[in-house]
């Protein structure tokens, strides 16, 4: 087999290893769907009877909830992306790397199929919160093909938020630090942004924030796909909220083209030691 | 896949010596791991690099099976640089470490399975050799169970057959039993002299003396990043010369006495054990020397408690080279003279 196709393999065996684990640590998966959904009923029922949409004649928490489920969707993708990280934090503790790292395995295996791994475990997720949603009232109202996408492109942005996360967990090499540090940067990521509140609720400068903030933008292209825009809602007016699925792709396409090389690197630097 | 052709790695035709490592340096901060490490291993034979903790054995470990690149120095095994053939000798070797790198979640034929996989055997020989790896390591029975619940004696196992699933010609092992129960080192170290019967060249590091003495050919003695000494257990013990005259006295207040007693009789430096309230001497002349060493404490007046004479161990050789005791001591501190 030459080089690329036997990474790709090696690759293949360390995500099934860690598909295994999914299976066999349930807690993990469940701990990744327990949370989102006390934040569906949490917002849905508590906050959504005060929140007011742009566009909507008064408060609604029906119409709310079609708004939400979006932005849940966005936060549990990114709460899911940190799997990554504390699992790379993990596999470091272990000493498991050193058994891998004396293989004659390409090196981006582990991160390979480490990412991999986790789409899956955020797929699973993601099938959980819909039914959570149908269950409290959210619906599709688009088609197929661009409800597919809006699944698509909420995975995607994952995926490259999970390289970010590998690259953290690698740094830090201790999951409990891992776990604290990236709650530092993803409660204001998910927060300050249209996941819960519409920007336009929100204060100037973290009305800037949100509306470049990615987080944001892959939201309301969710929003979009799902056919979940509030009718009458005034269209946005911040660029990457009017080009939603091409400001996400750019910025995921960036994540990318930066963070795998600096993974790549910084695993084989940690491995190292 | 081994290498014999003087083009990649240094090592001609003939050549017998599968570990050759000259020069070795590594340094982690201001603190020097390997300090000019010098080694040669011949083929199908065991060497102990034996040595205190945080004495470089782990380090020159890491550096020879890929894992660090060393500062200075180069390395070769099986004619592969450690460093440019680093990949192409990674097929080659097997590595079982201090702490056993196995999968907590995935069972005992997964993870042996996985290891194939990666040595790139194919998935049919990945999952035949993991069975035949768990019968031969008495792991059958455990093999569909996950790892969490396997004991350290058994993950140790797991993680020994992991270094072999690729049949490799040259096997590291960085303590092998540090941290094992007694009856589960005595498993391990009738598993290893059954591996190294079969031809396989053996790095063997550890810091008990009886495991090094048990199971190598030779033995390298390793203190602050290099060998200090070399040779067989017979020659390293030869070097230290005699025999042992060893005298427990009753109260730890004669120590010194009869470390005075006993010096006009020593062929060499005594040492005392104040916690064992003992005095060894080097001596000369076998059964007389005990008896003129106890006619020596009896004319001082001091109690004895036990005495007798013995042949050098590794421990000697060891404090007879750095000044301290190989094995970490928990208990009260030694002091030697």
């Amino acid at each position: 087999m030459n080089r690329p196709g036997q990474a790709l393999a090696d690759g293949w065996t360390i995500a099934r290893r860690n598909l295994i684990r999914i299976k066999r640590v349930p807690d993990l998966l469940v701990g990744s769907i327990v949370s989102p959904i006390m934040f569906v009923l949490l917002f849905a029922f508590v906050f959504g009877g005060s929140i007011s949409l742009p566009g909507a004649p008064e408060v609604d928490p029906a119409l709310y909830r079609q708004f939400l489920i979006a932005g849940i969707f966005a936060q549990t993708m990114i709460f899911g992306a940190t799997i990554t990280g504390s699992g790379m934090a993990q596999d470091l503790k272990t000493g498991i790397i050193d058994r891998f790292r004396s293989l004659p395995m390409a090196p981006s295996a582990v991160l390979v199929g480490r990412t991999t791994a986790d789409v899956v475990n955020n797929v699973l997720t993601v099938f959980i919160m819909s039914l959570t949603g149908l269950a409290v009232g959210w619906r599709i109202t688009s088609s197929v093909a661009e409800a597919v996408l809006g699944y698509g492109l909420l995975l995607f942005f994952a995926y490259c938020i999970s390289w970010l996360m590998a690259y953290v967990g690698l740094l830090v090499r201790t999951p409990e630090v891992f776990n604290n540090a990236s709650f530092i940067v993803i409660f204001p990521l998910t927060f300050i942004a249209n996941t819960f509140v519409p920007s336009e609720n929100l204060p100037g400068p973290l009305r800037a924030f949100a509306e470049w903030n990615p987080v944001s933008s892959v939201t309301q292209a969710a929003r979009e796909l799902f056919g979940n825009i509030i009718p009458g809602t005034p269209p946005p007016t911040a660029w990457p909220l009017q080009n939603p699925v091409l400001y996400t792709l750019v910025w995921g396409v960036l994540l990318l083209v930066i963070f795998v090389p600096l993974t790549v690197r910084q695993y084989q630097r940690a491995a190292a030691r | 896949m081994h290498a014999t052709d003087g083009s990649t790695g240094g090592q001609t035709v003939g050549d017998t010596r599968t570990i050759v490592a000259q020069g070795l340096t590594k340094s982690y901060g201001s603190v020097r791991a390997l300090d000019g490490l010098d080694l040669v291993v011949e083929r199908g034979t065991v060497m102990g690099l034996l040595g205190p903790n945080g004495a470089g054995k782990t380090t020159a470990v890491r550096v020879l099976t890929t894992l660090l690149t060393p500062d200075a120095g180069s390395a070769t095994v099986g004619g592969l640089d450690v460093v440019r053939d680093a990949r192409r000798l990674r097929s080659t070797i097997g590595v079982s470490g201090q702490y056993a790198a196995v999968d907590e979640h995935l069972t005992g034929f997964e993870n042996l399975d996985m290891v194939g996989r990666l040595y790139h055997l194919g998935a049919r020989r990945s999952r035949e050799r993991a069975w035949q790896l768990l019968e031969r390591f008495d792991l059958t029975e455990a093999a569909r169970r996950p790892v969490r619940g396997y004991s350290g004696g058994m993950r140790r196992r797991l993680d020994l057959a992991g270094a072999l699933v690729a049949e490799p010609e040259v096997l590291f092992l960085d303590e092998p039993t540090t941290g094992l129960d007694p009856r589960s080192r005595l498993g391990m170290w009738e598993v290893i002299s059954e591996l190294v019967s079969g031809g396989t060249t053996l790095l063997l590091t550890t810091q008990y003396l009886e495991e090094a003495d048990r199971l190598a050919d030779r033995i390298a003695v390793i203190d602050h990043g290099r060998v200090i000494a070399e040779g067989t257990s017979d020659e390293l013990k030869a070097t230290v010369g005699g025999e042992r005259v060893e005298i427990a006295v009753a109260s730890p207040h004669d120590l010194p006495r009869a470390r005075d007693a006993l010096a006009p009789l020593a062929a060499g430096e005594l040492t005392t054990q104040e916690h064992t309230r003992t005095v060894t001497a080097p001596v000369n002349g076998g059964a007389a020397a005990l008896i003129g060493a106890l006619r020596a404490l009896d004319d001082a007046g001091i109690e004895v408690l036990d005495a007798g004479i013995r042949r050098p161990t590794l421990d000697d050789v060891f404090l007879s080279l750095t000044g301290r005791q190989a094995q970490e001591q928990t208990a009260p501190q030694e002091e030697s003279a």
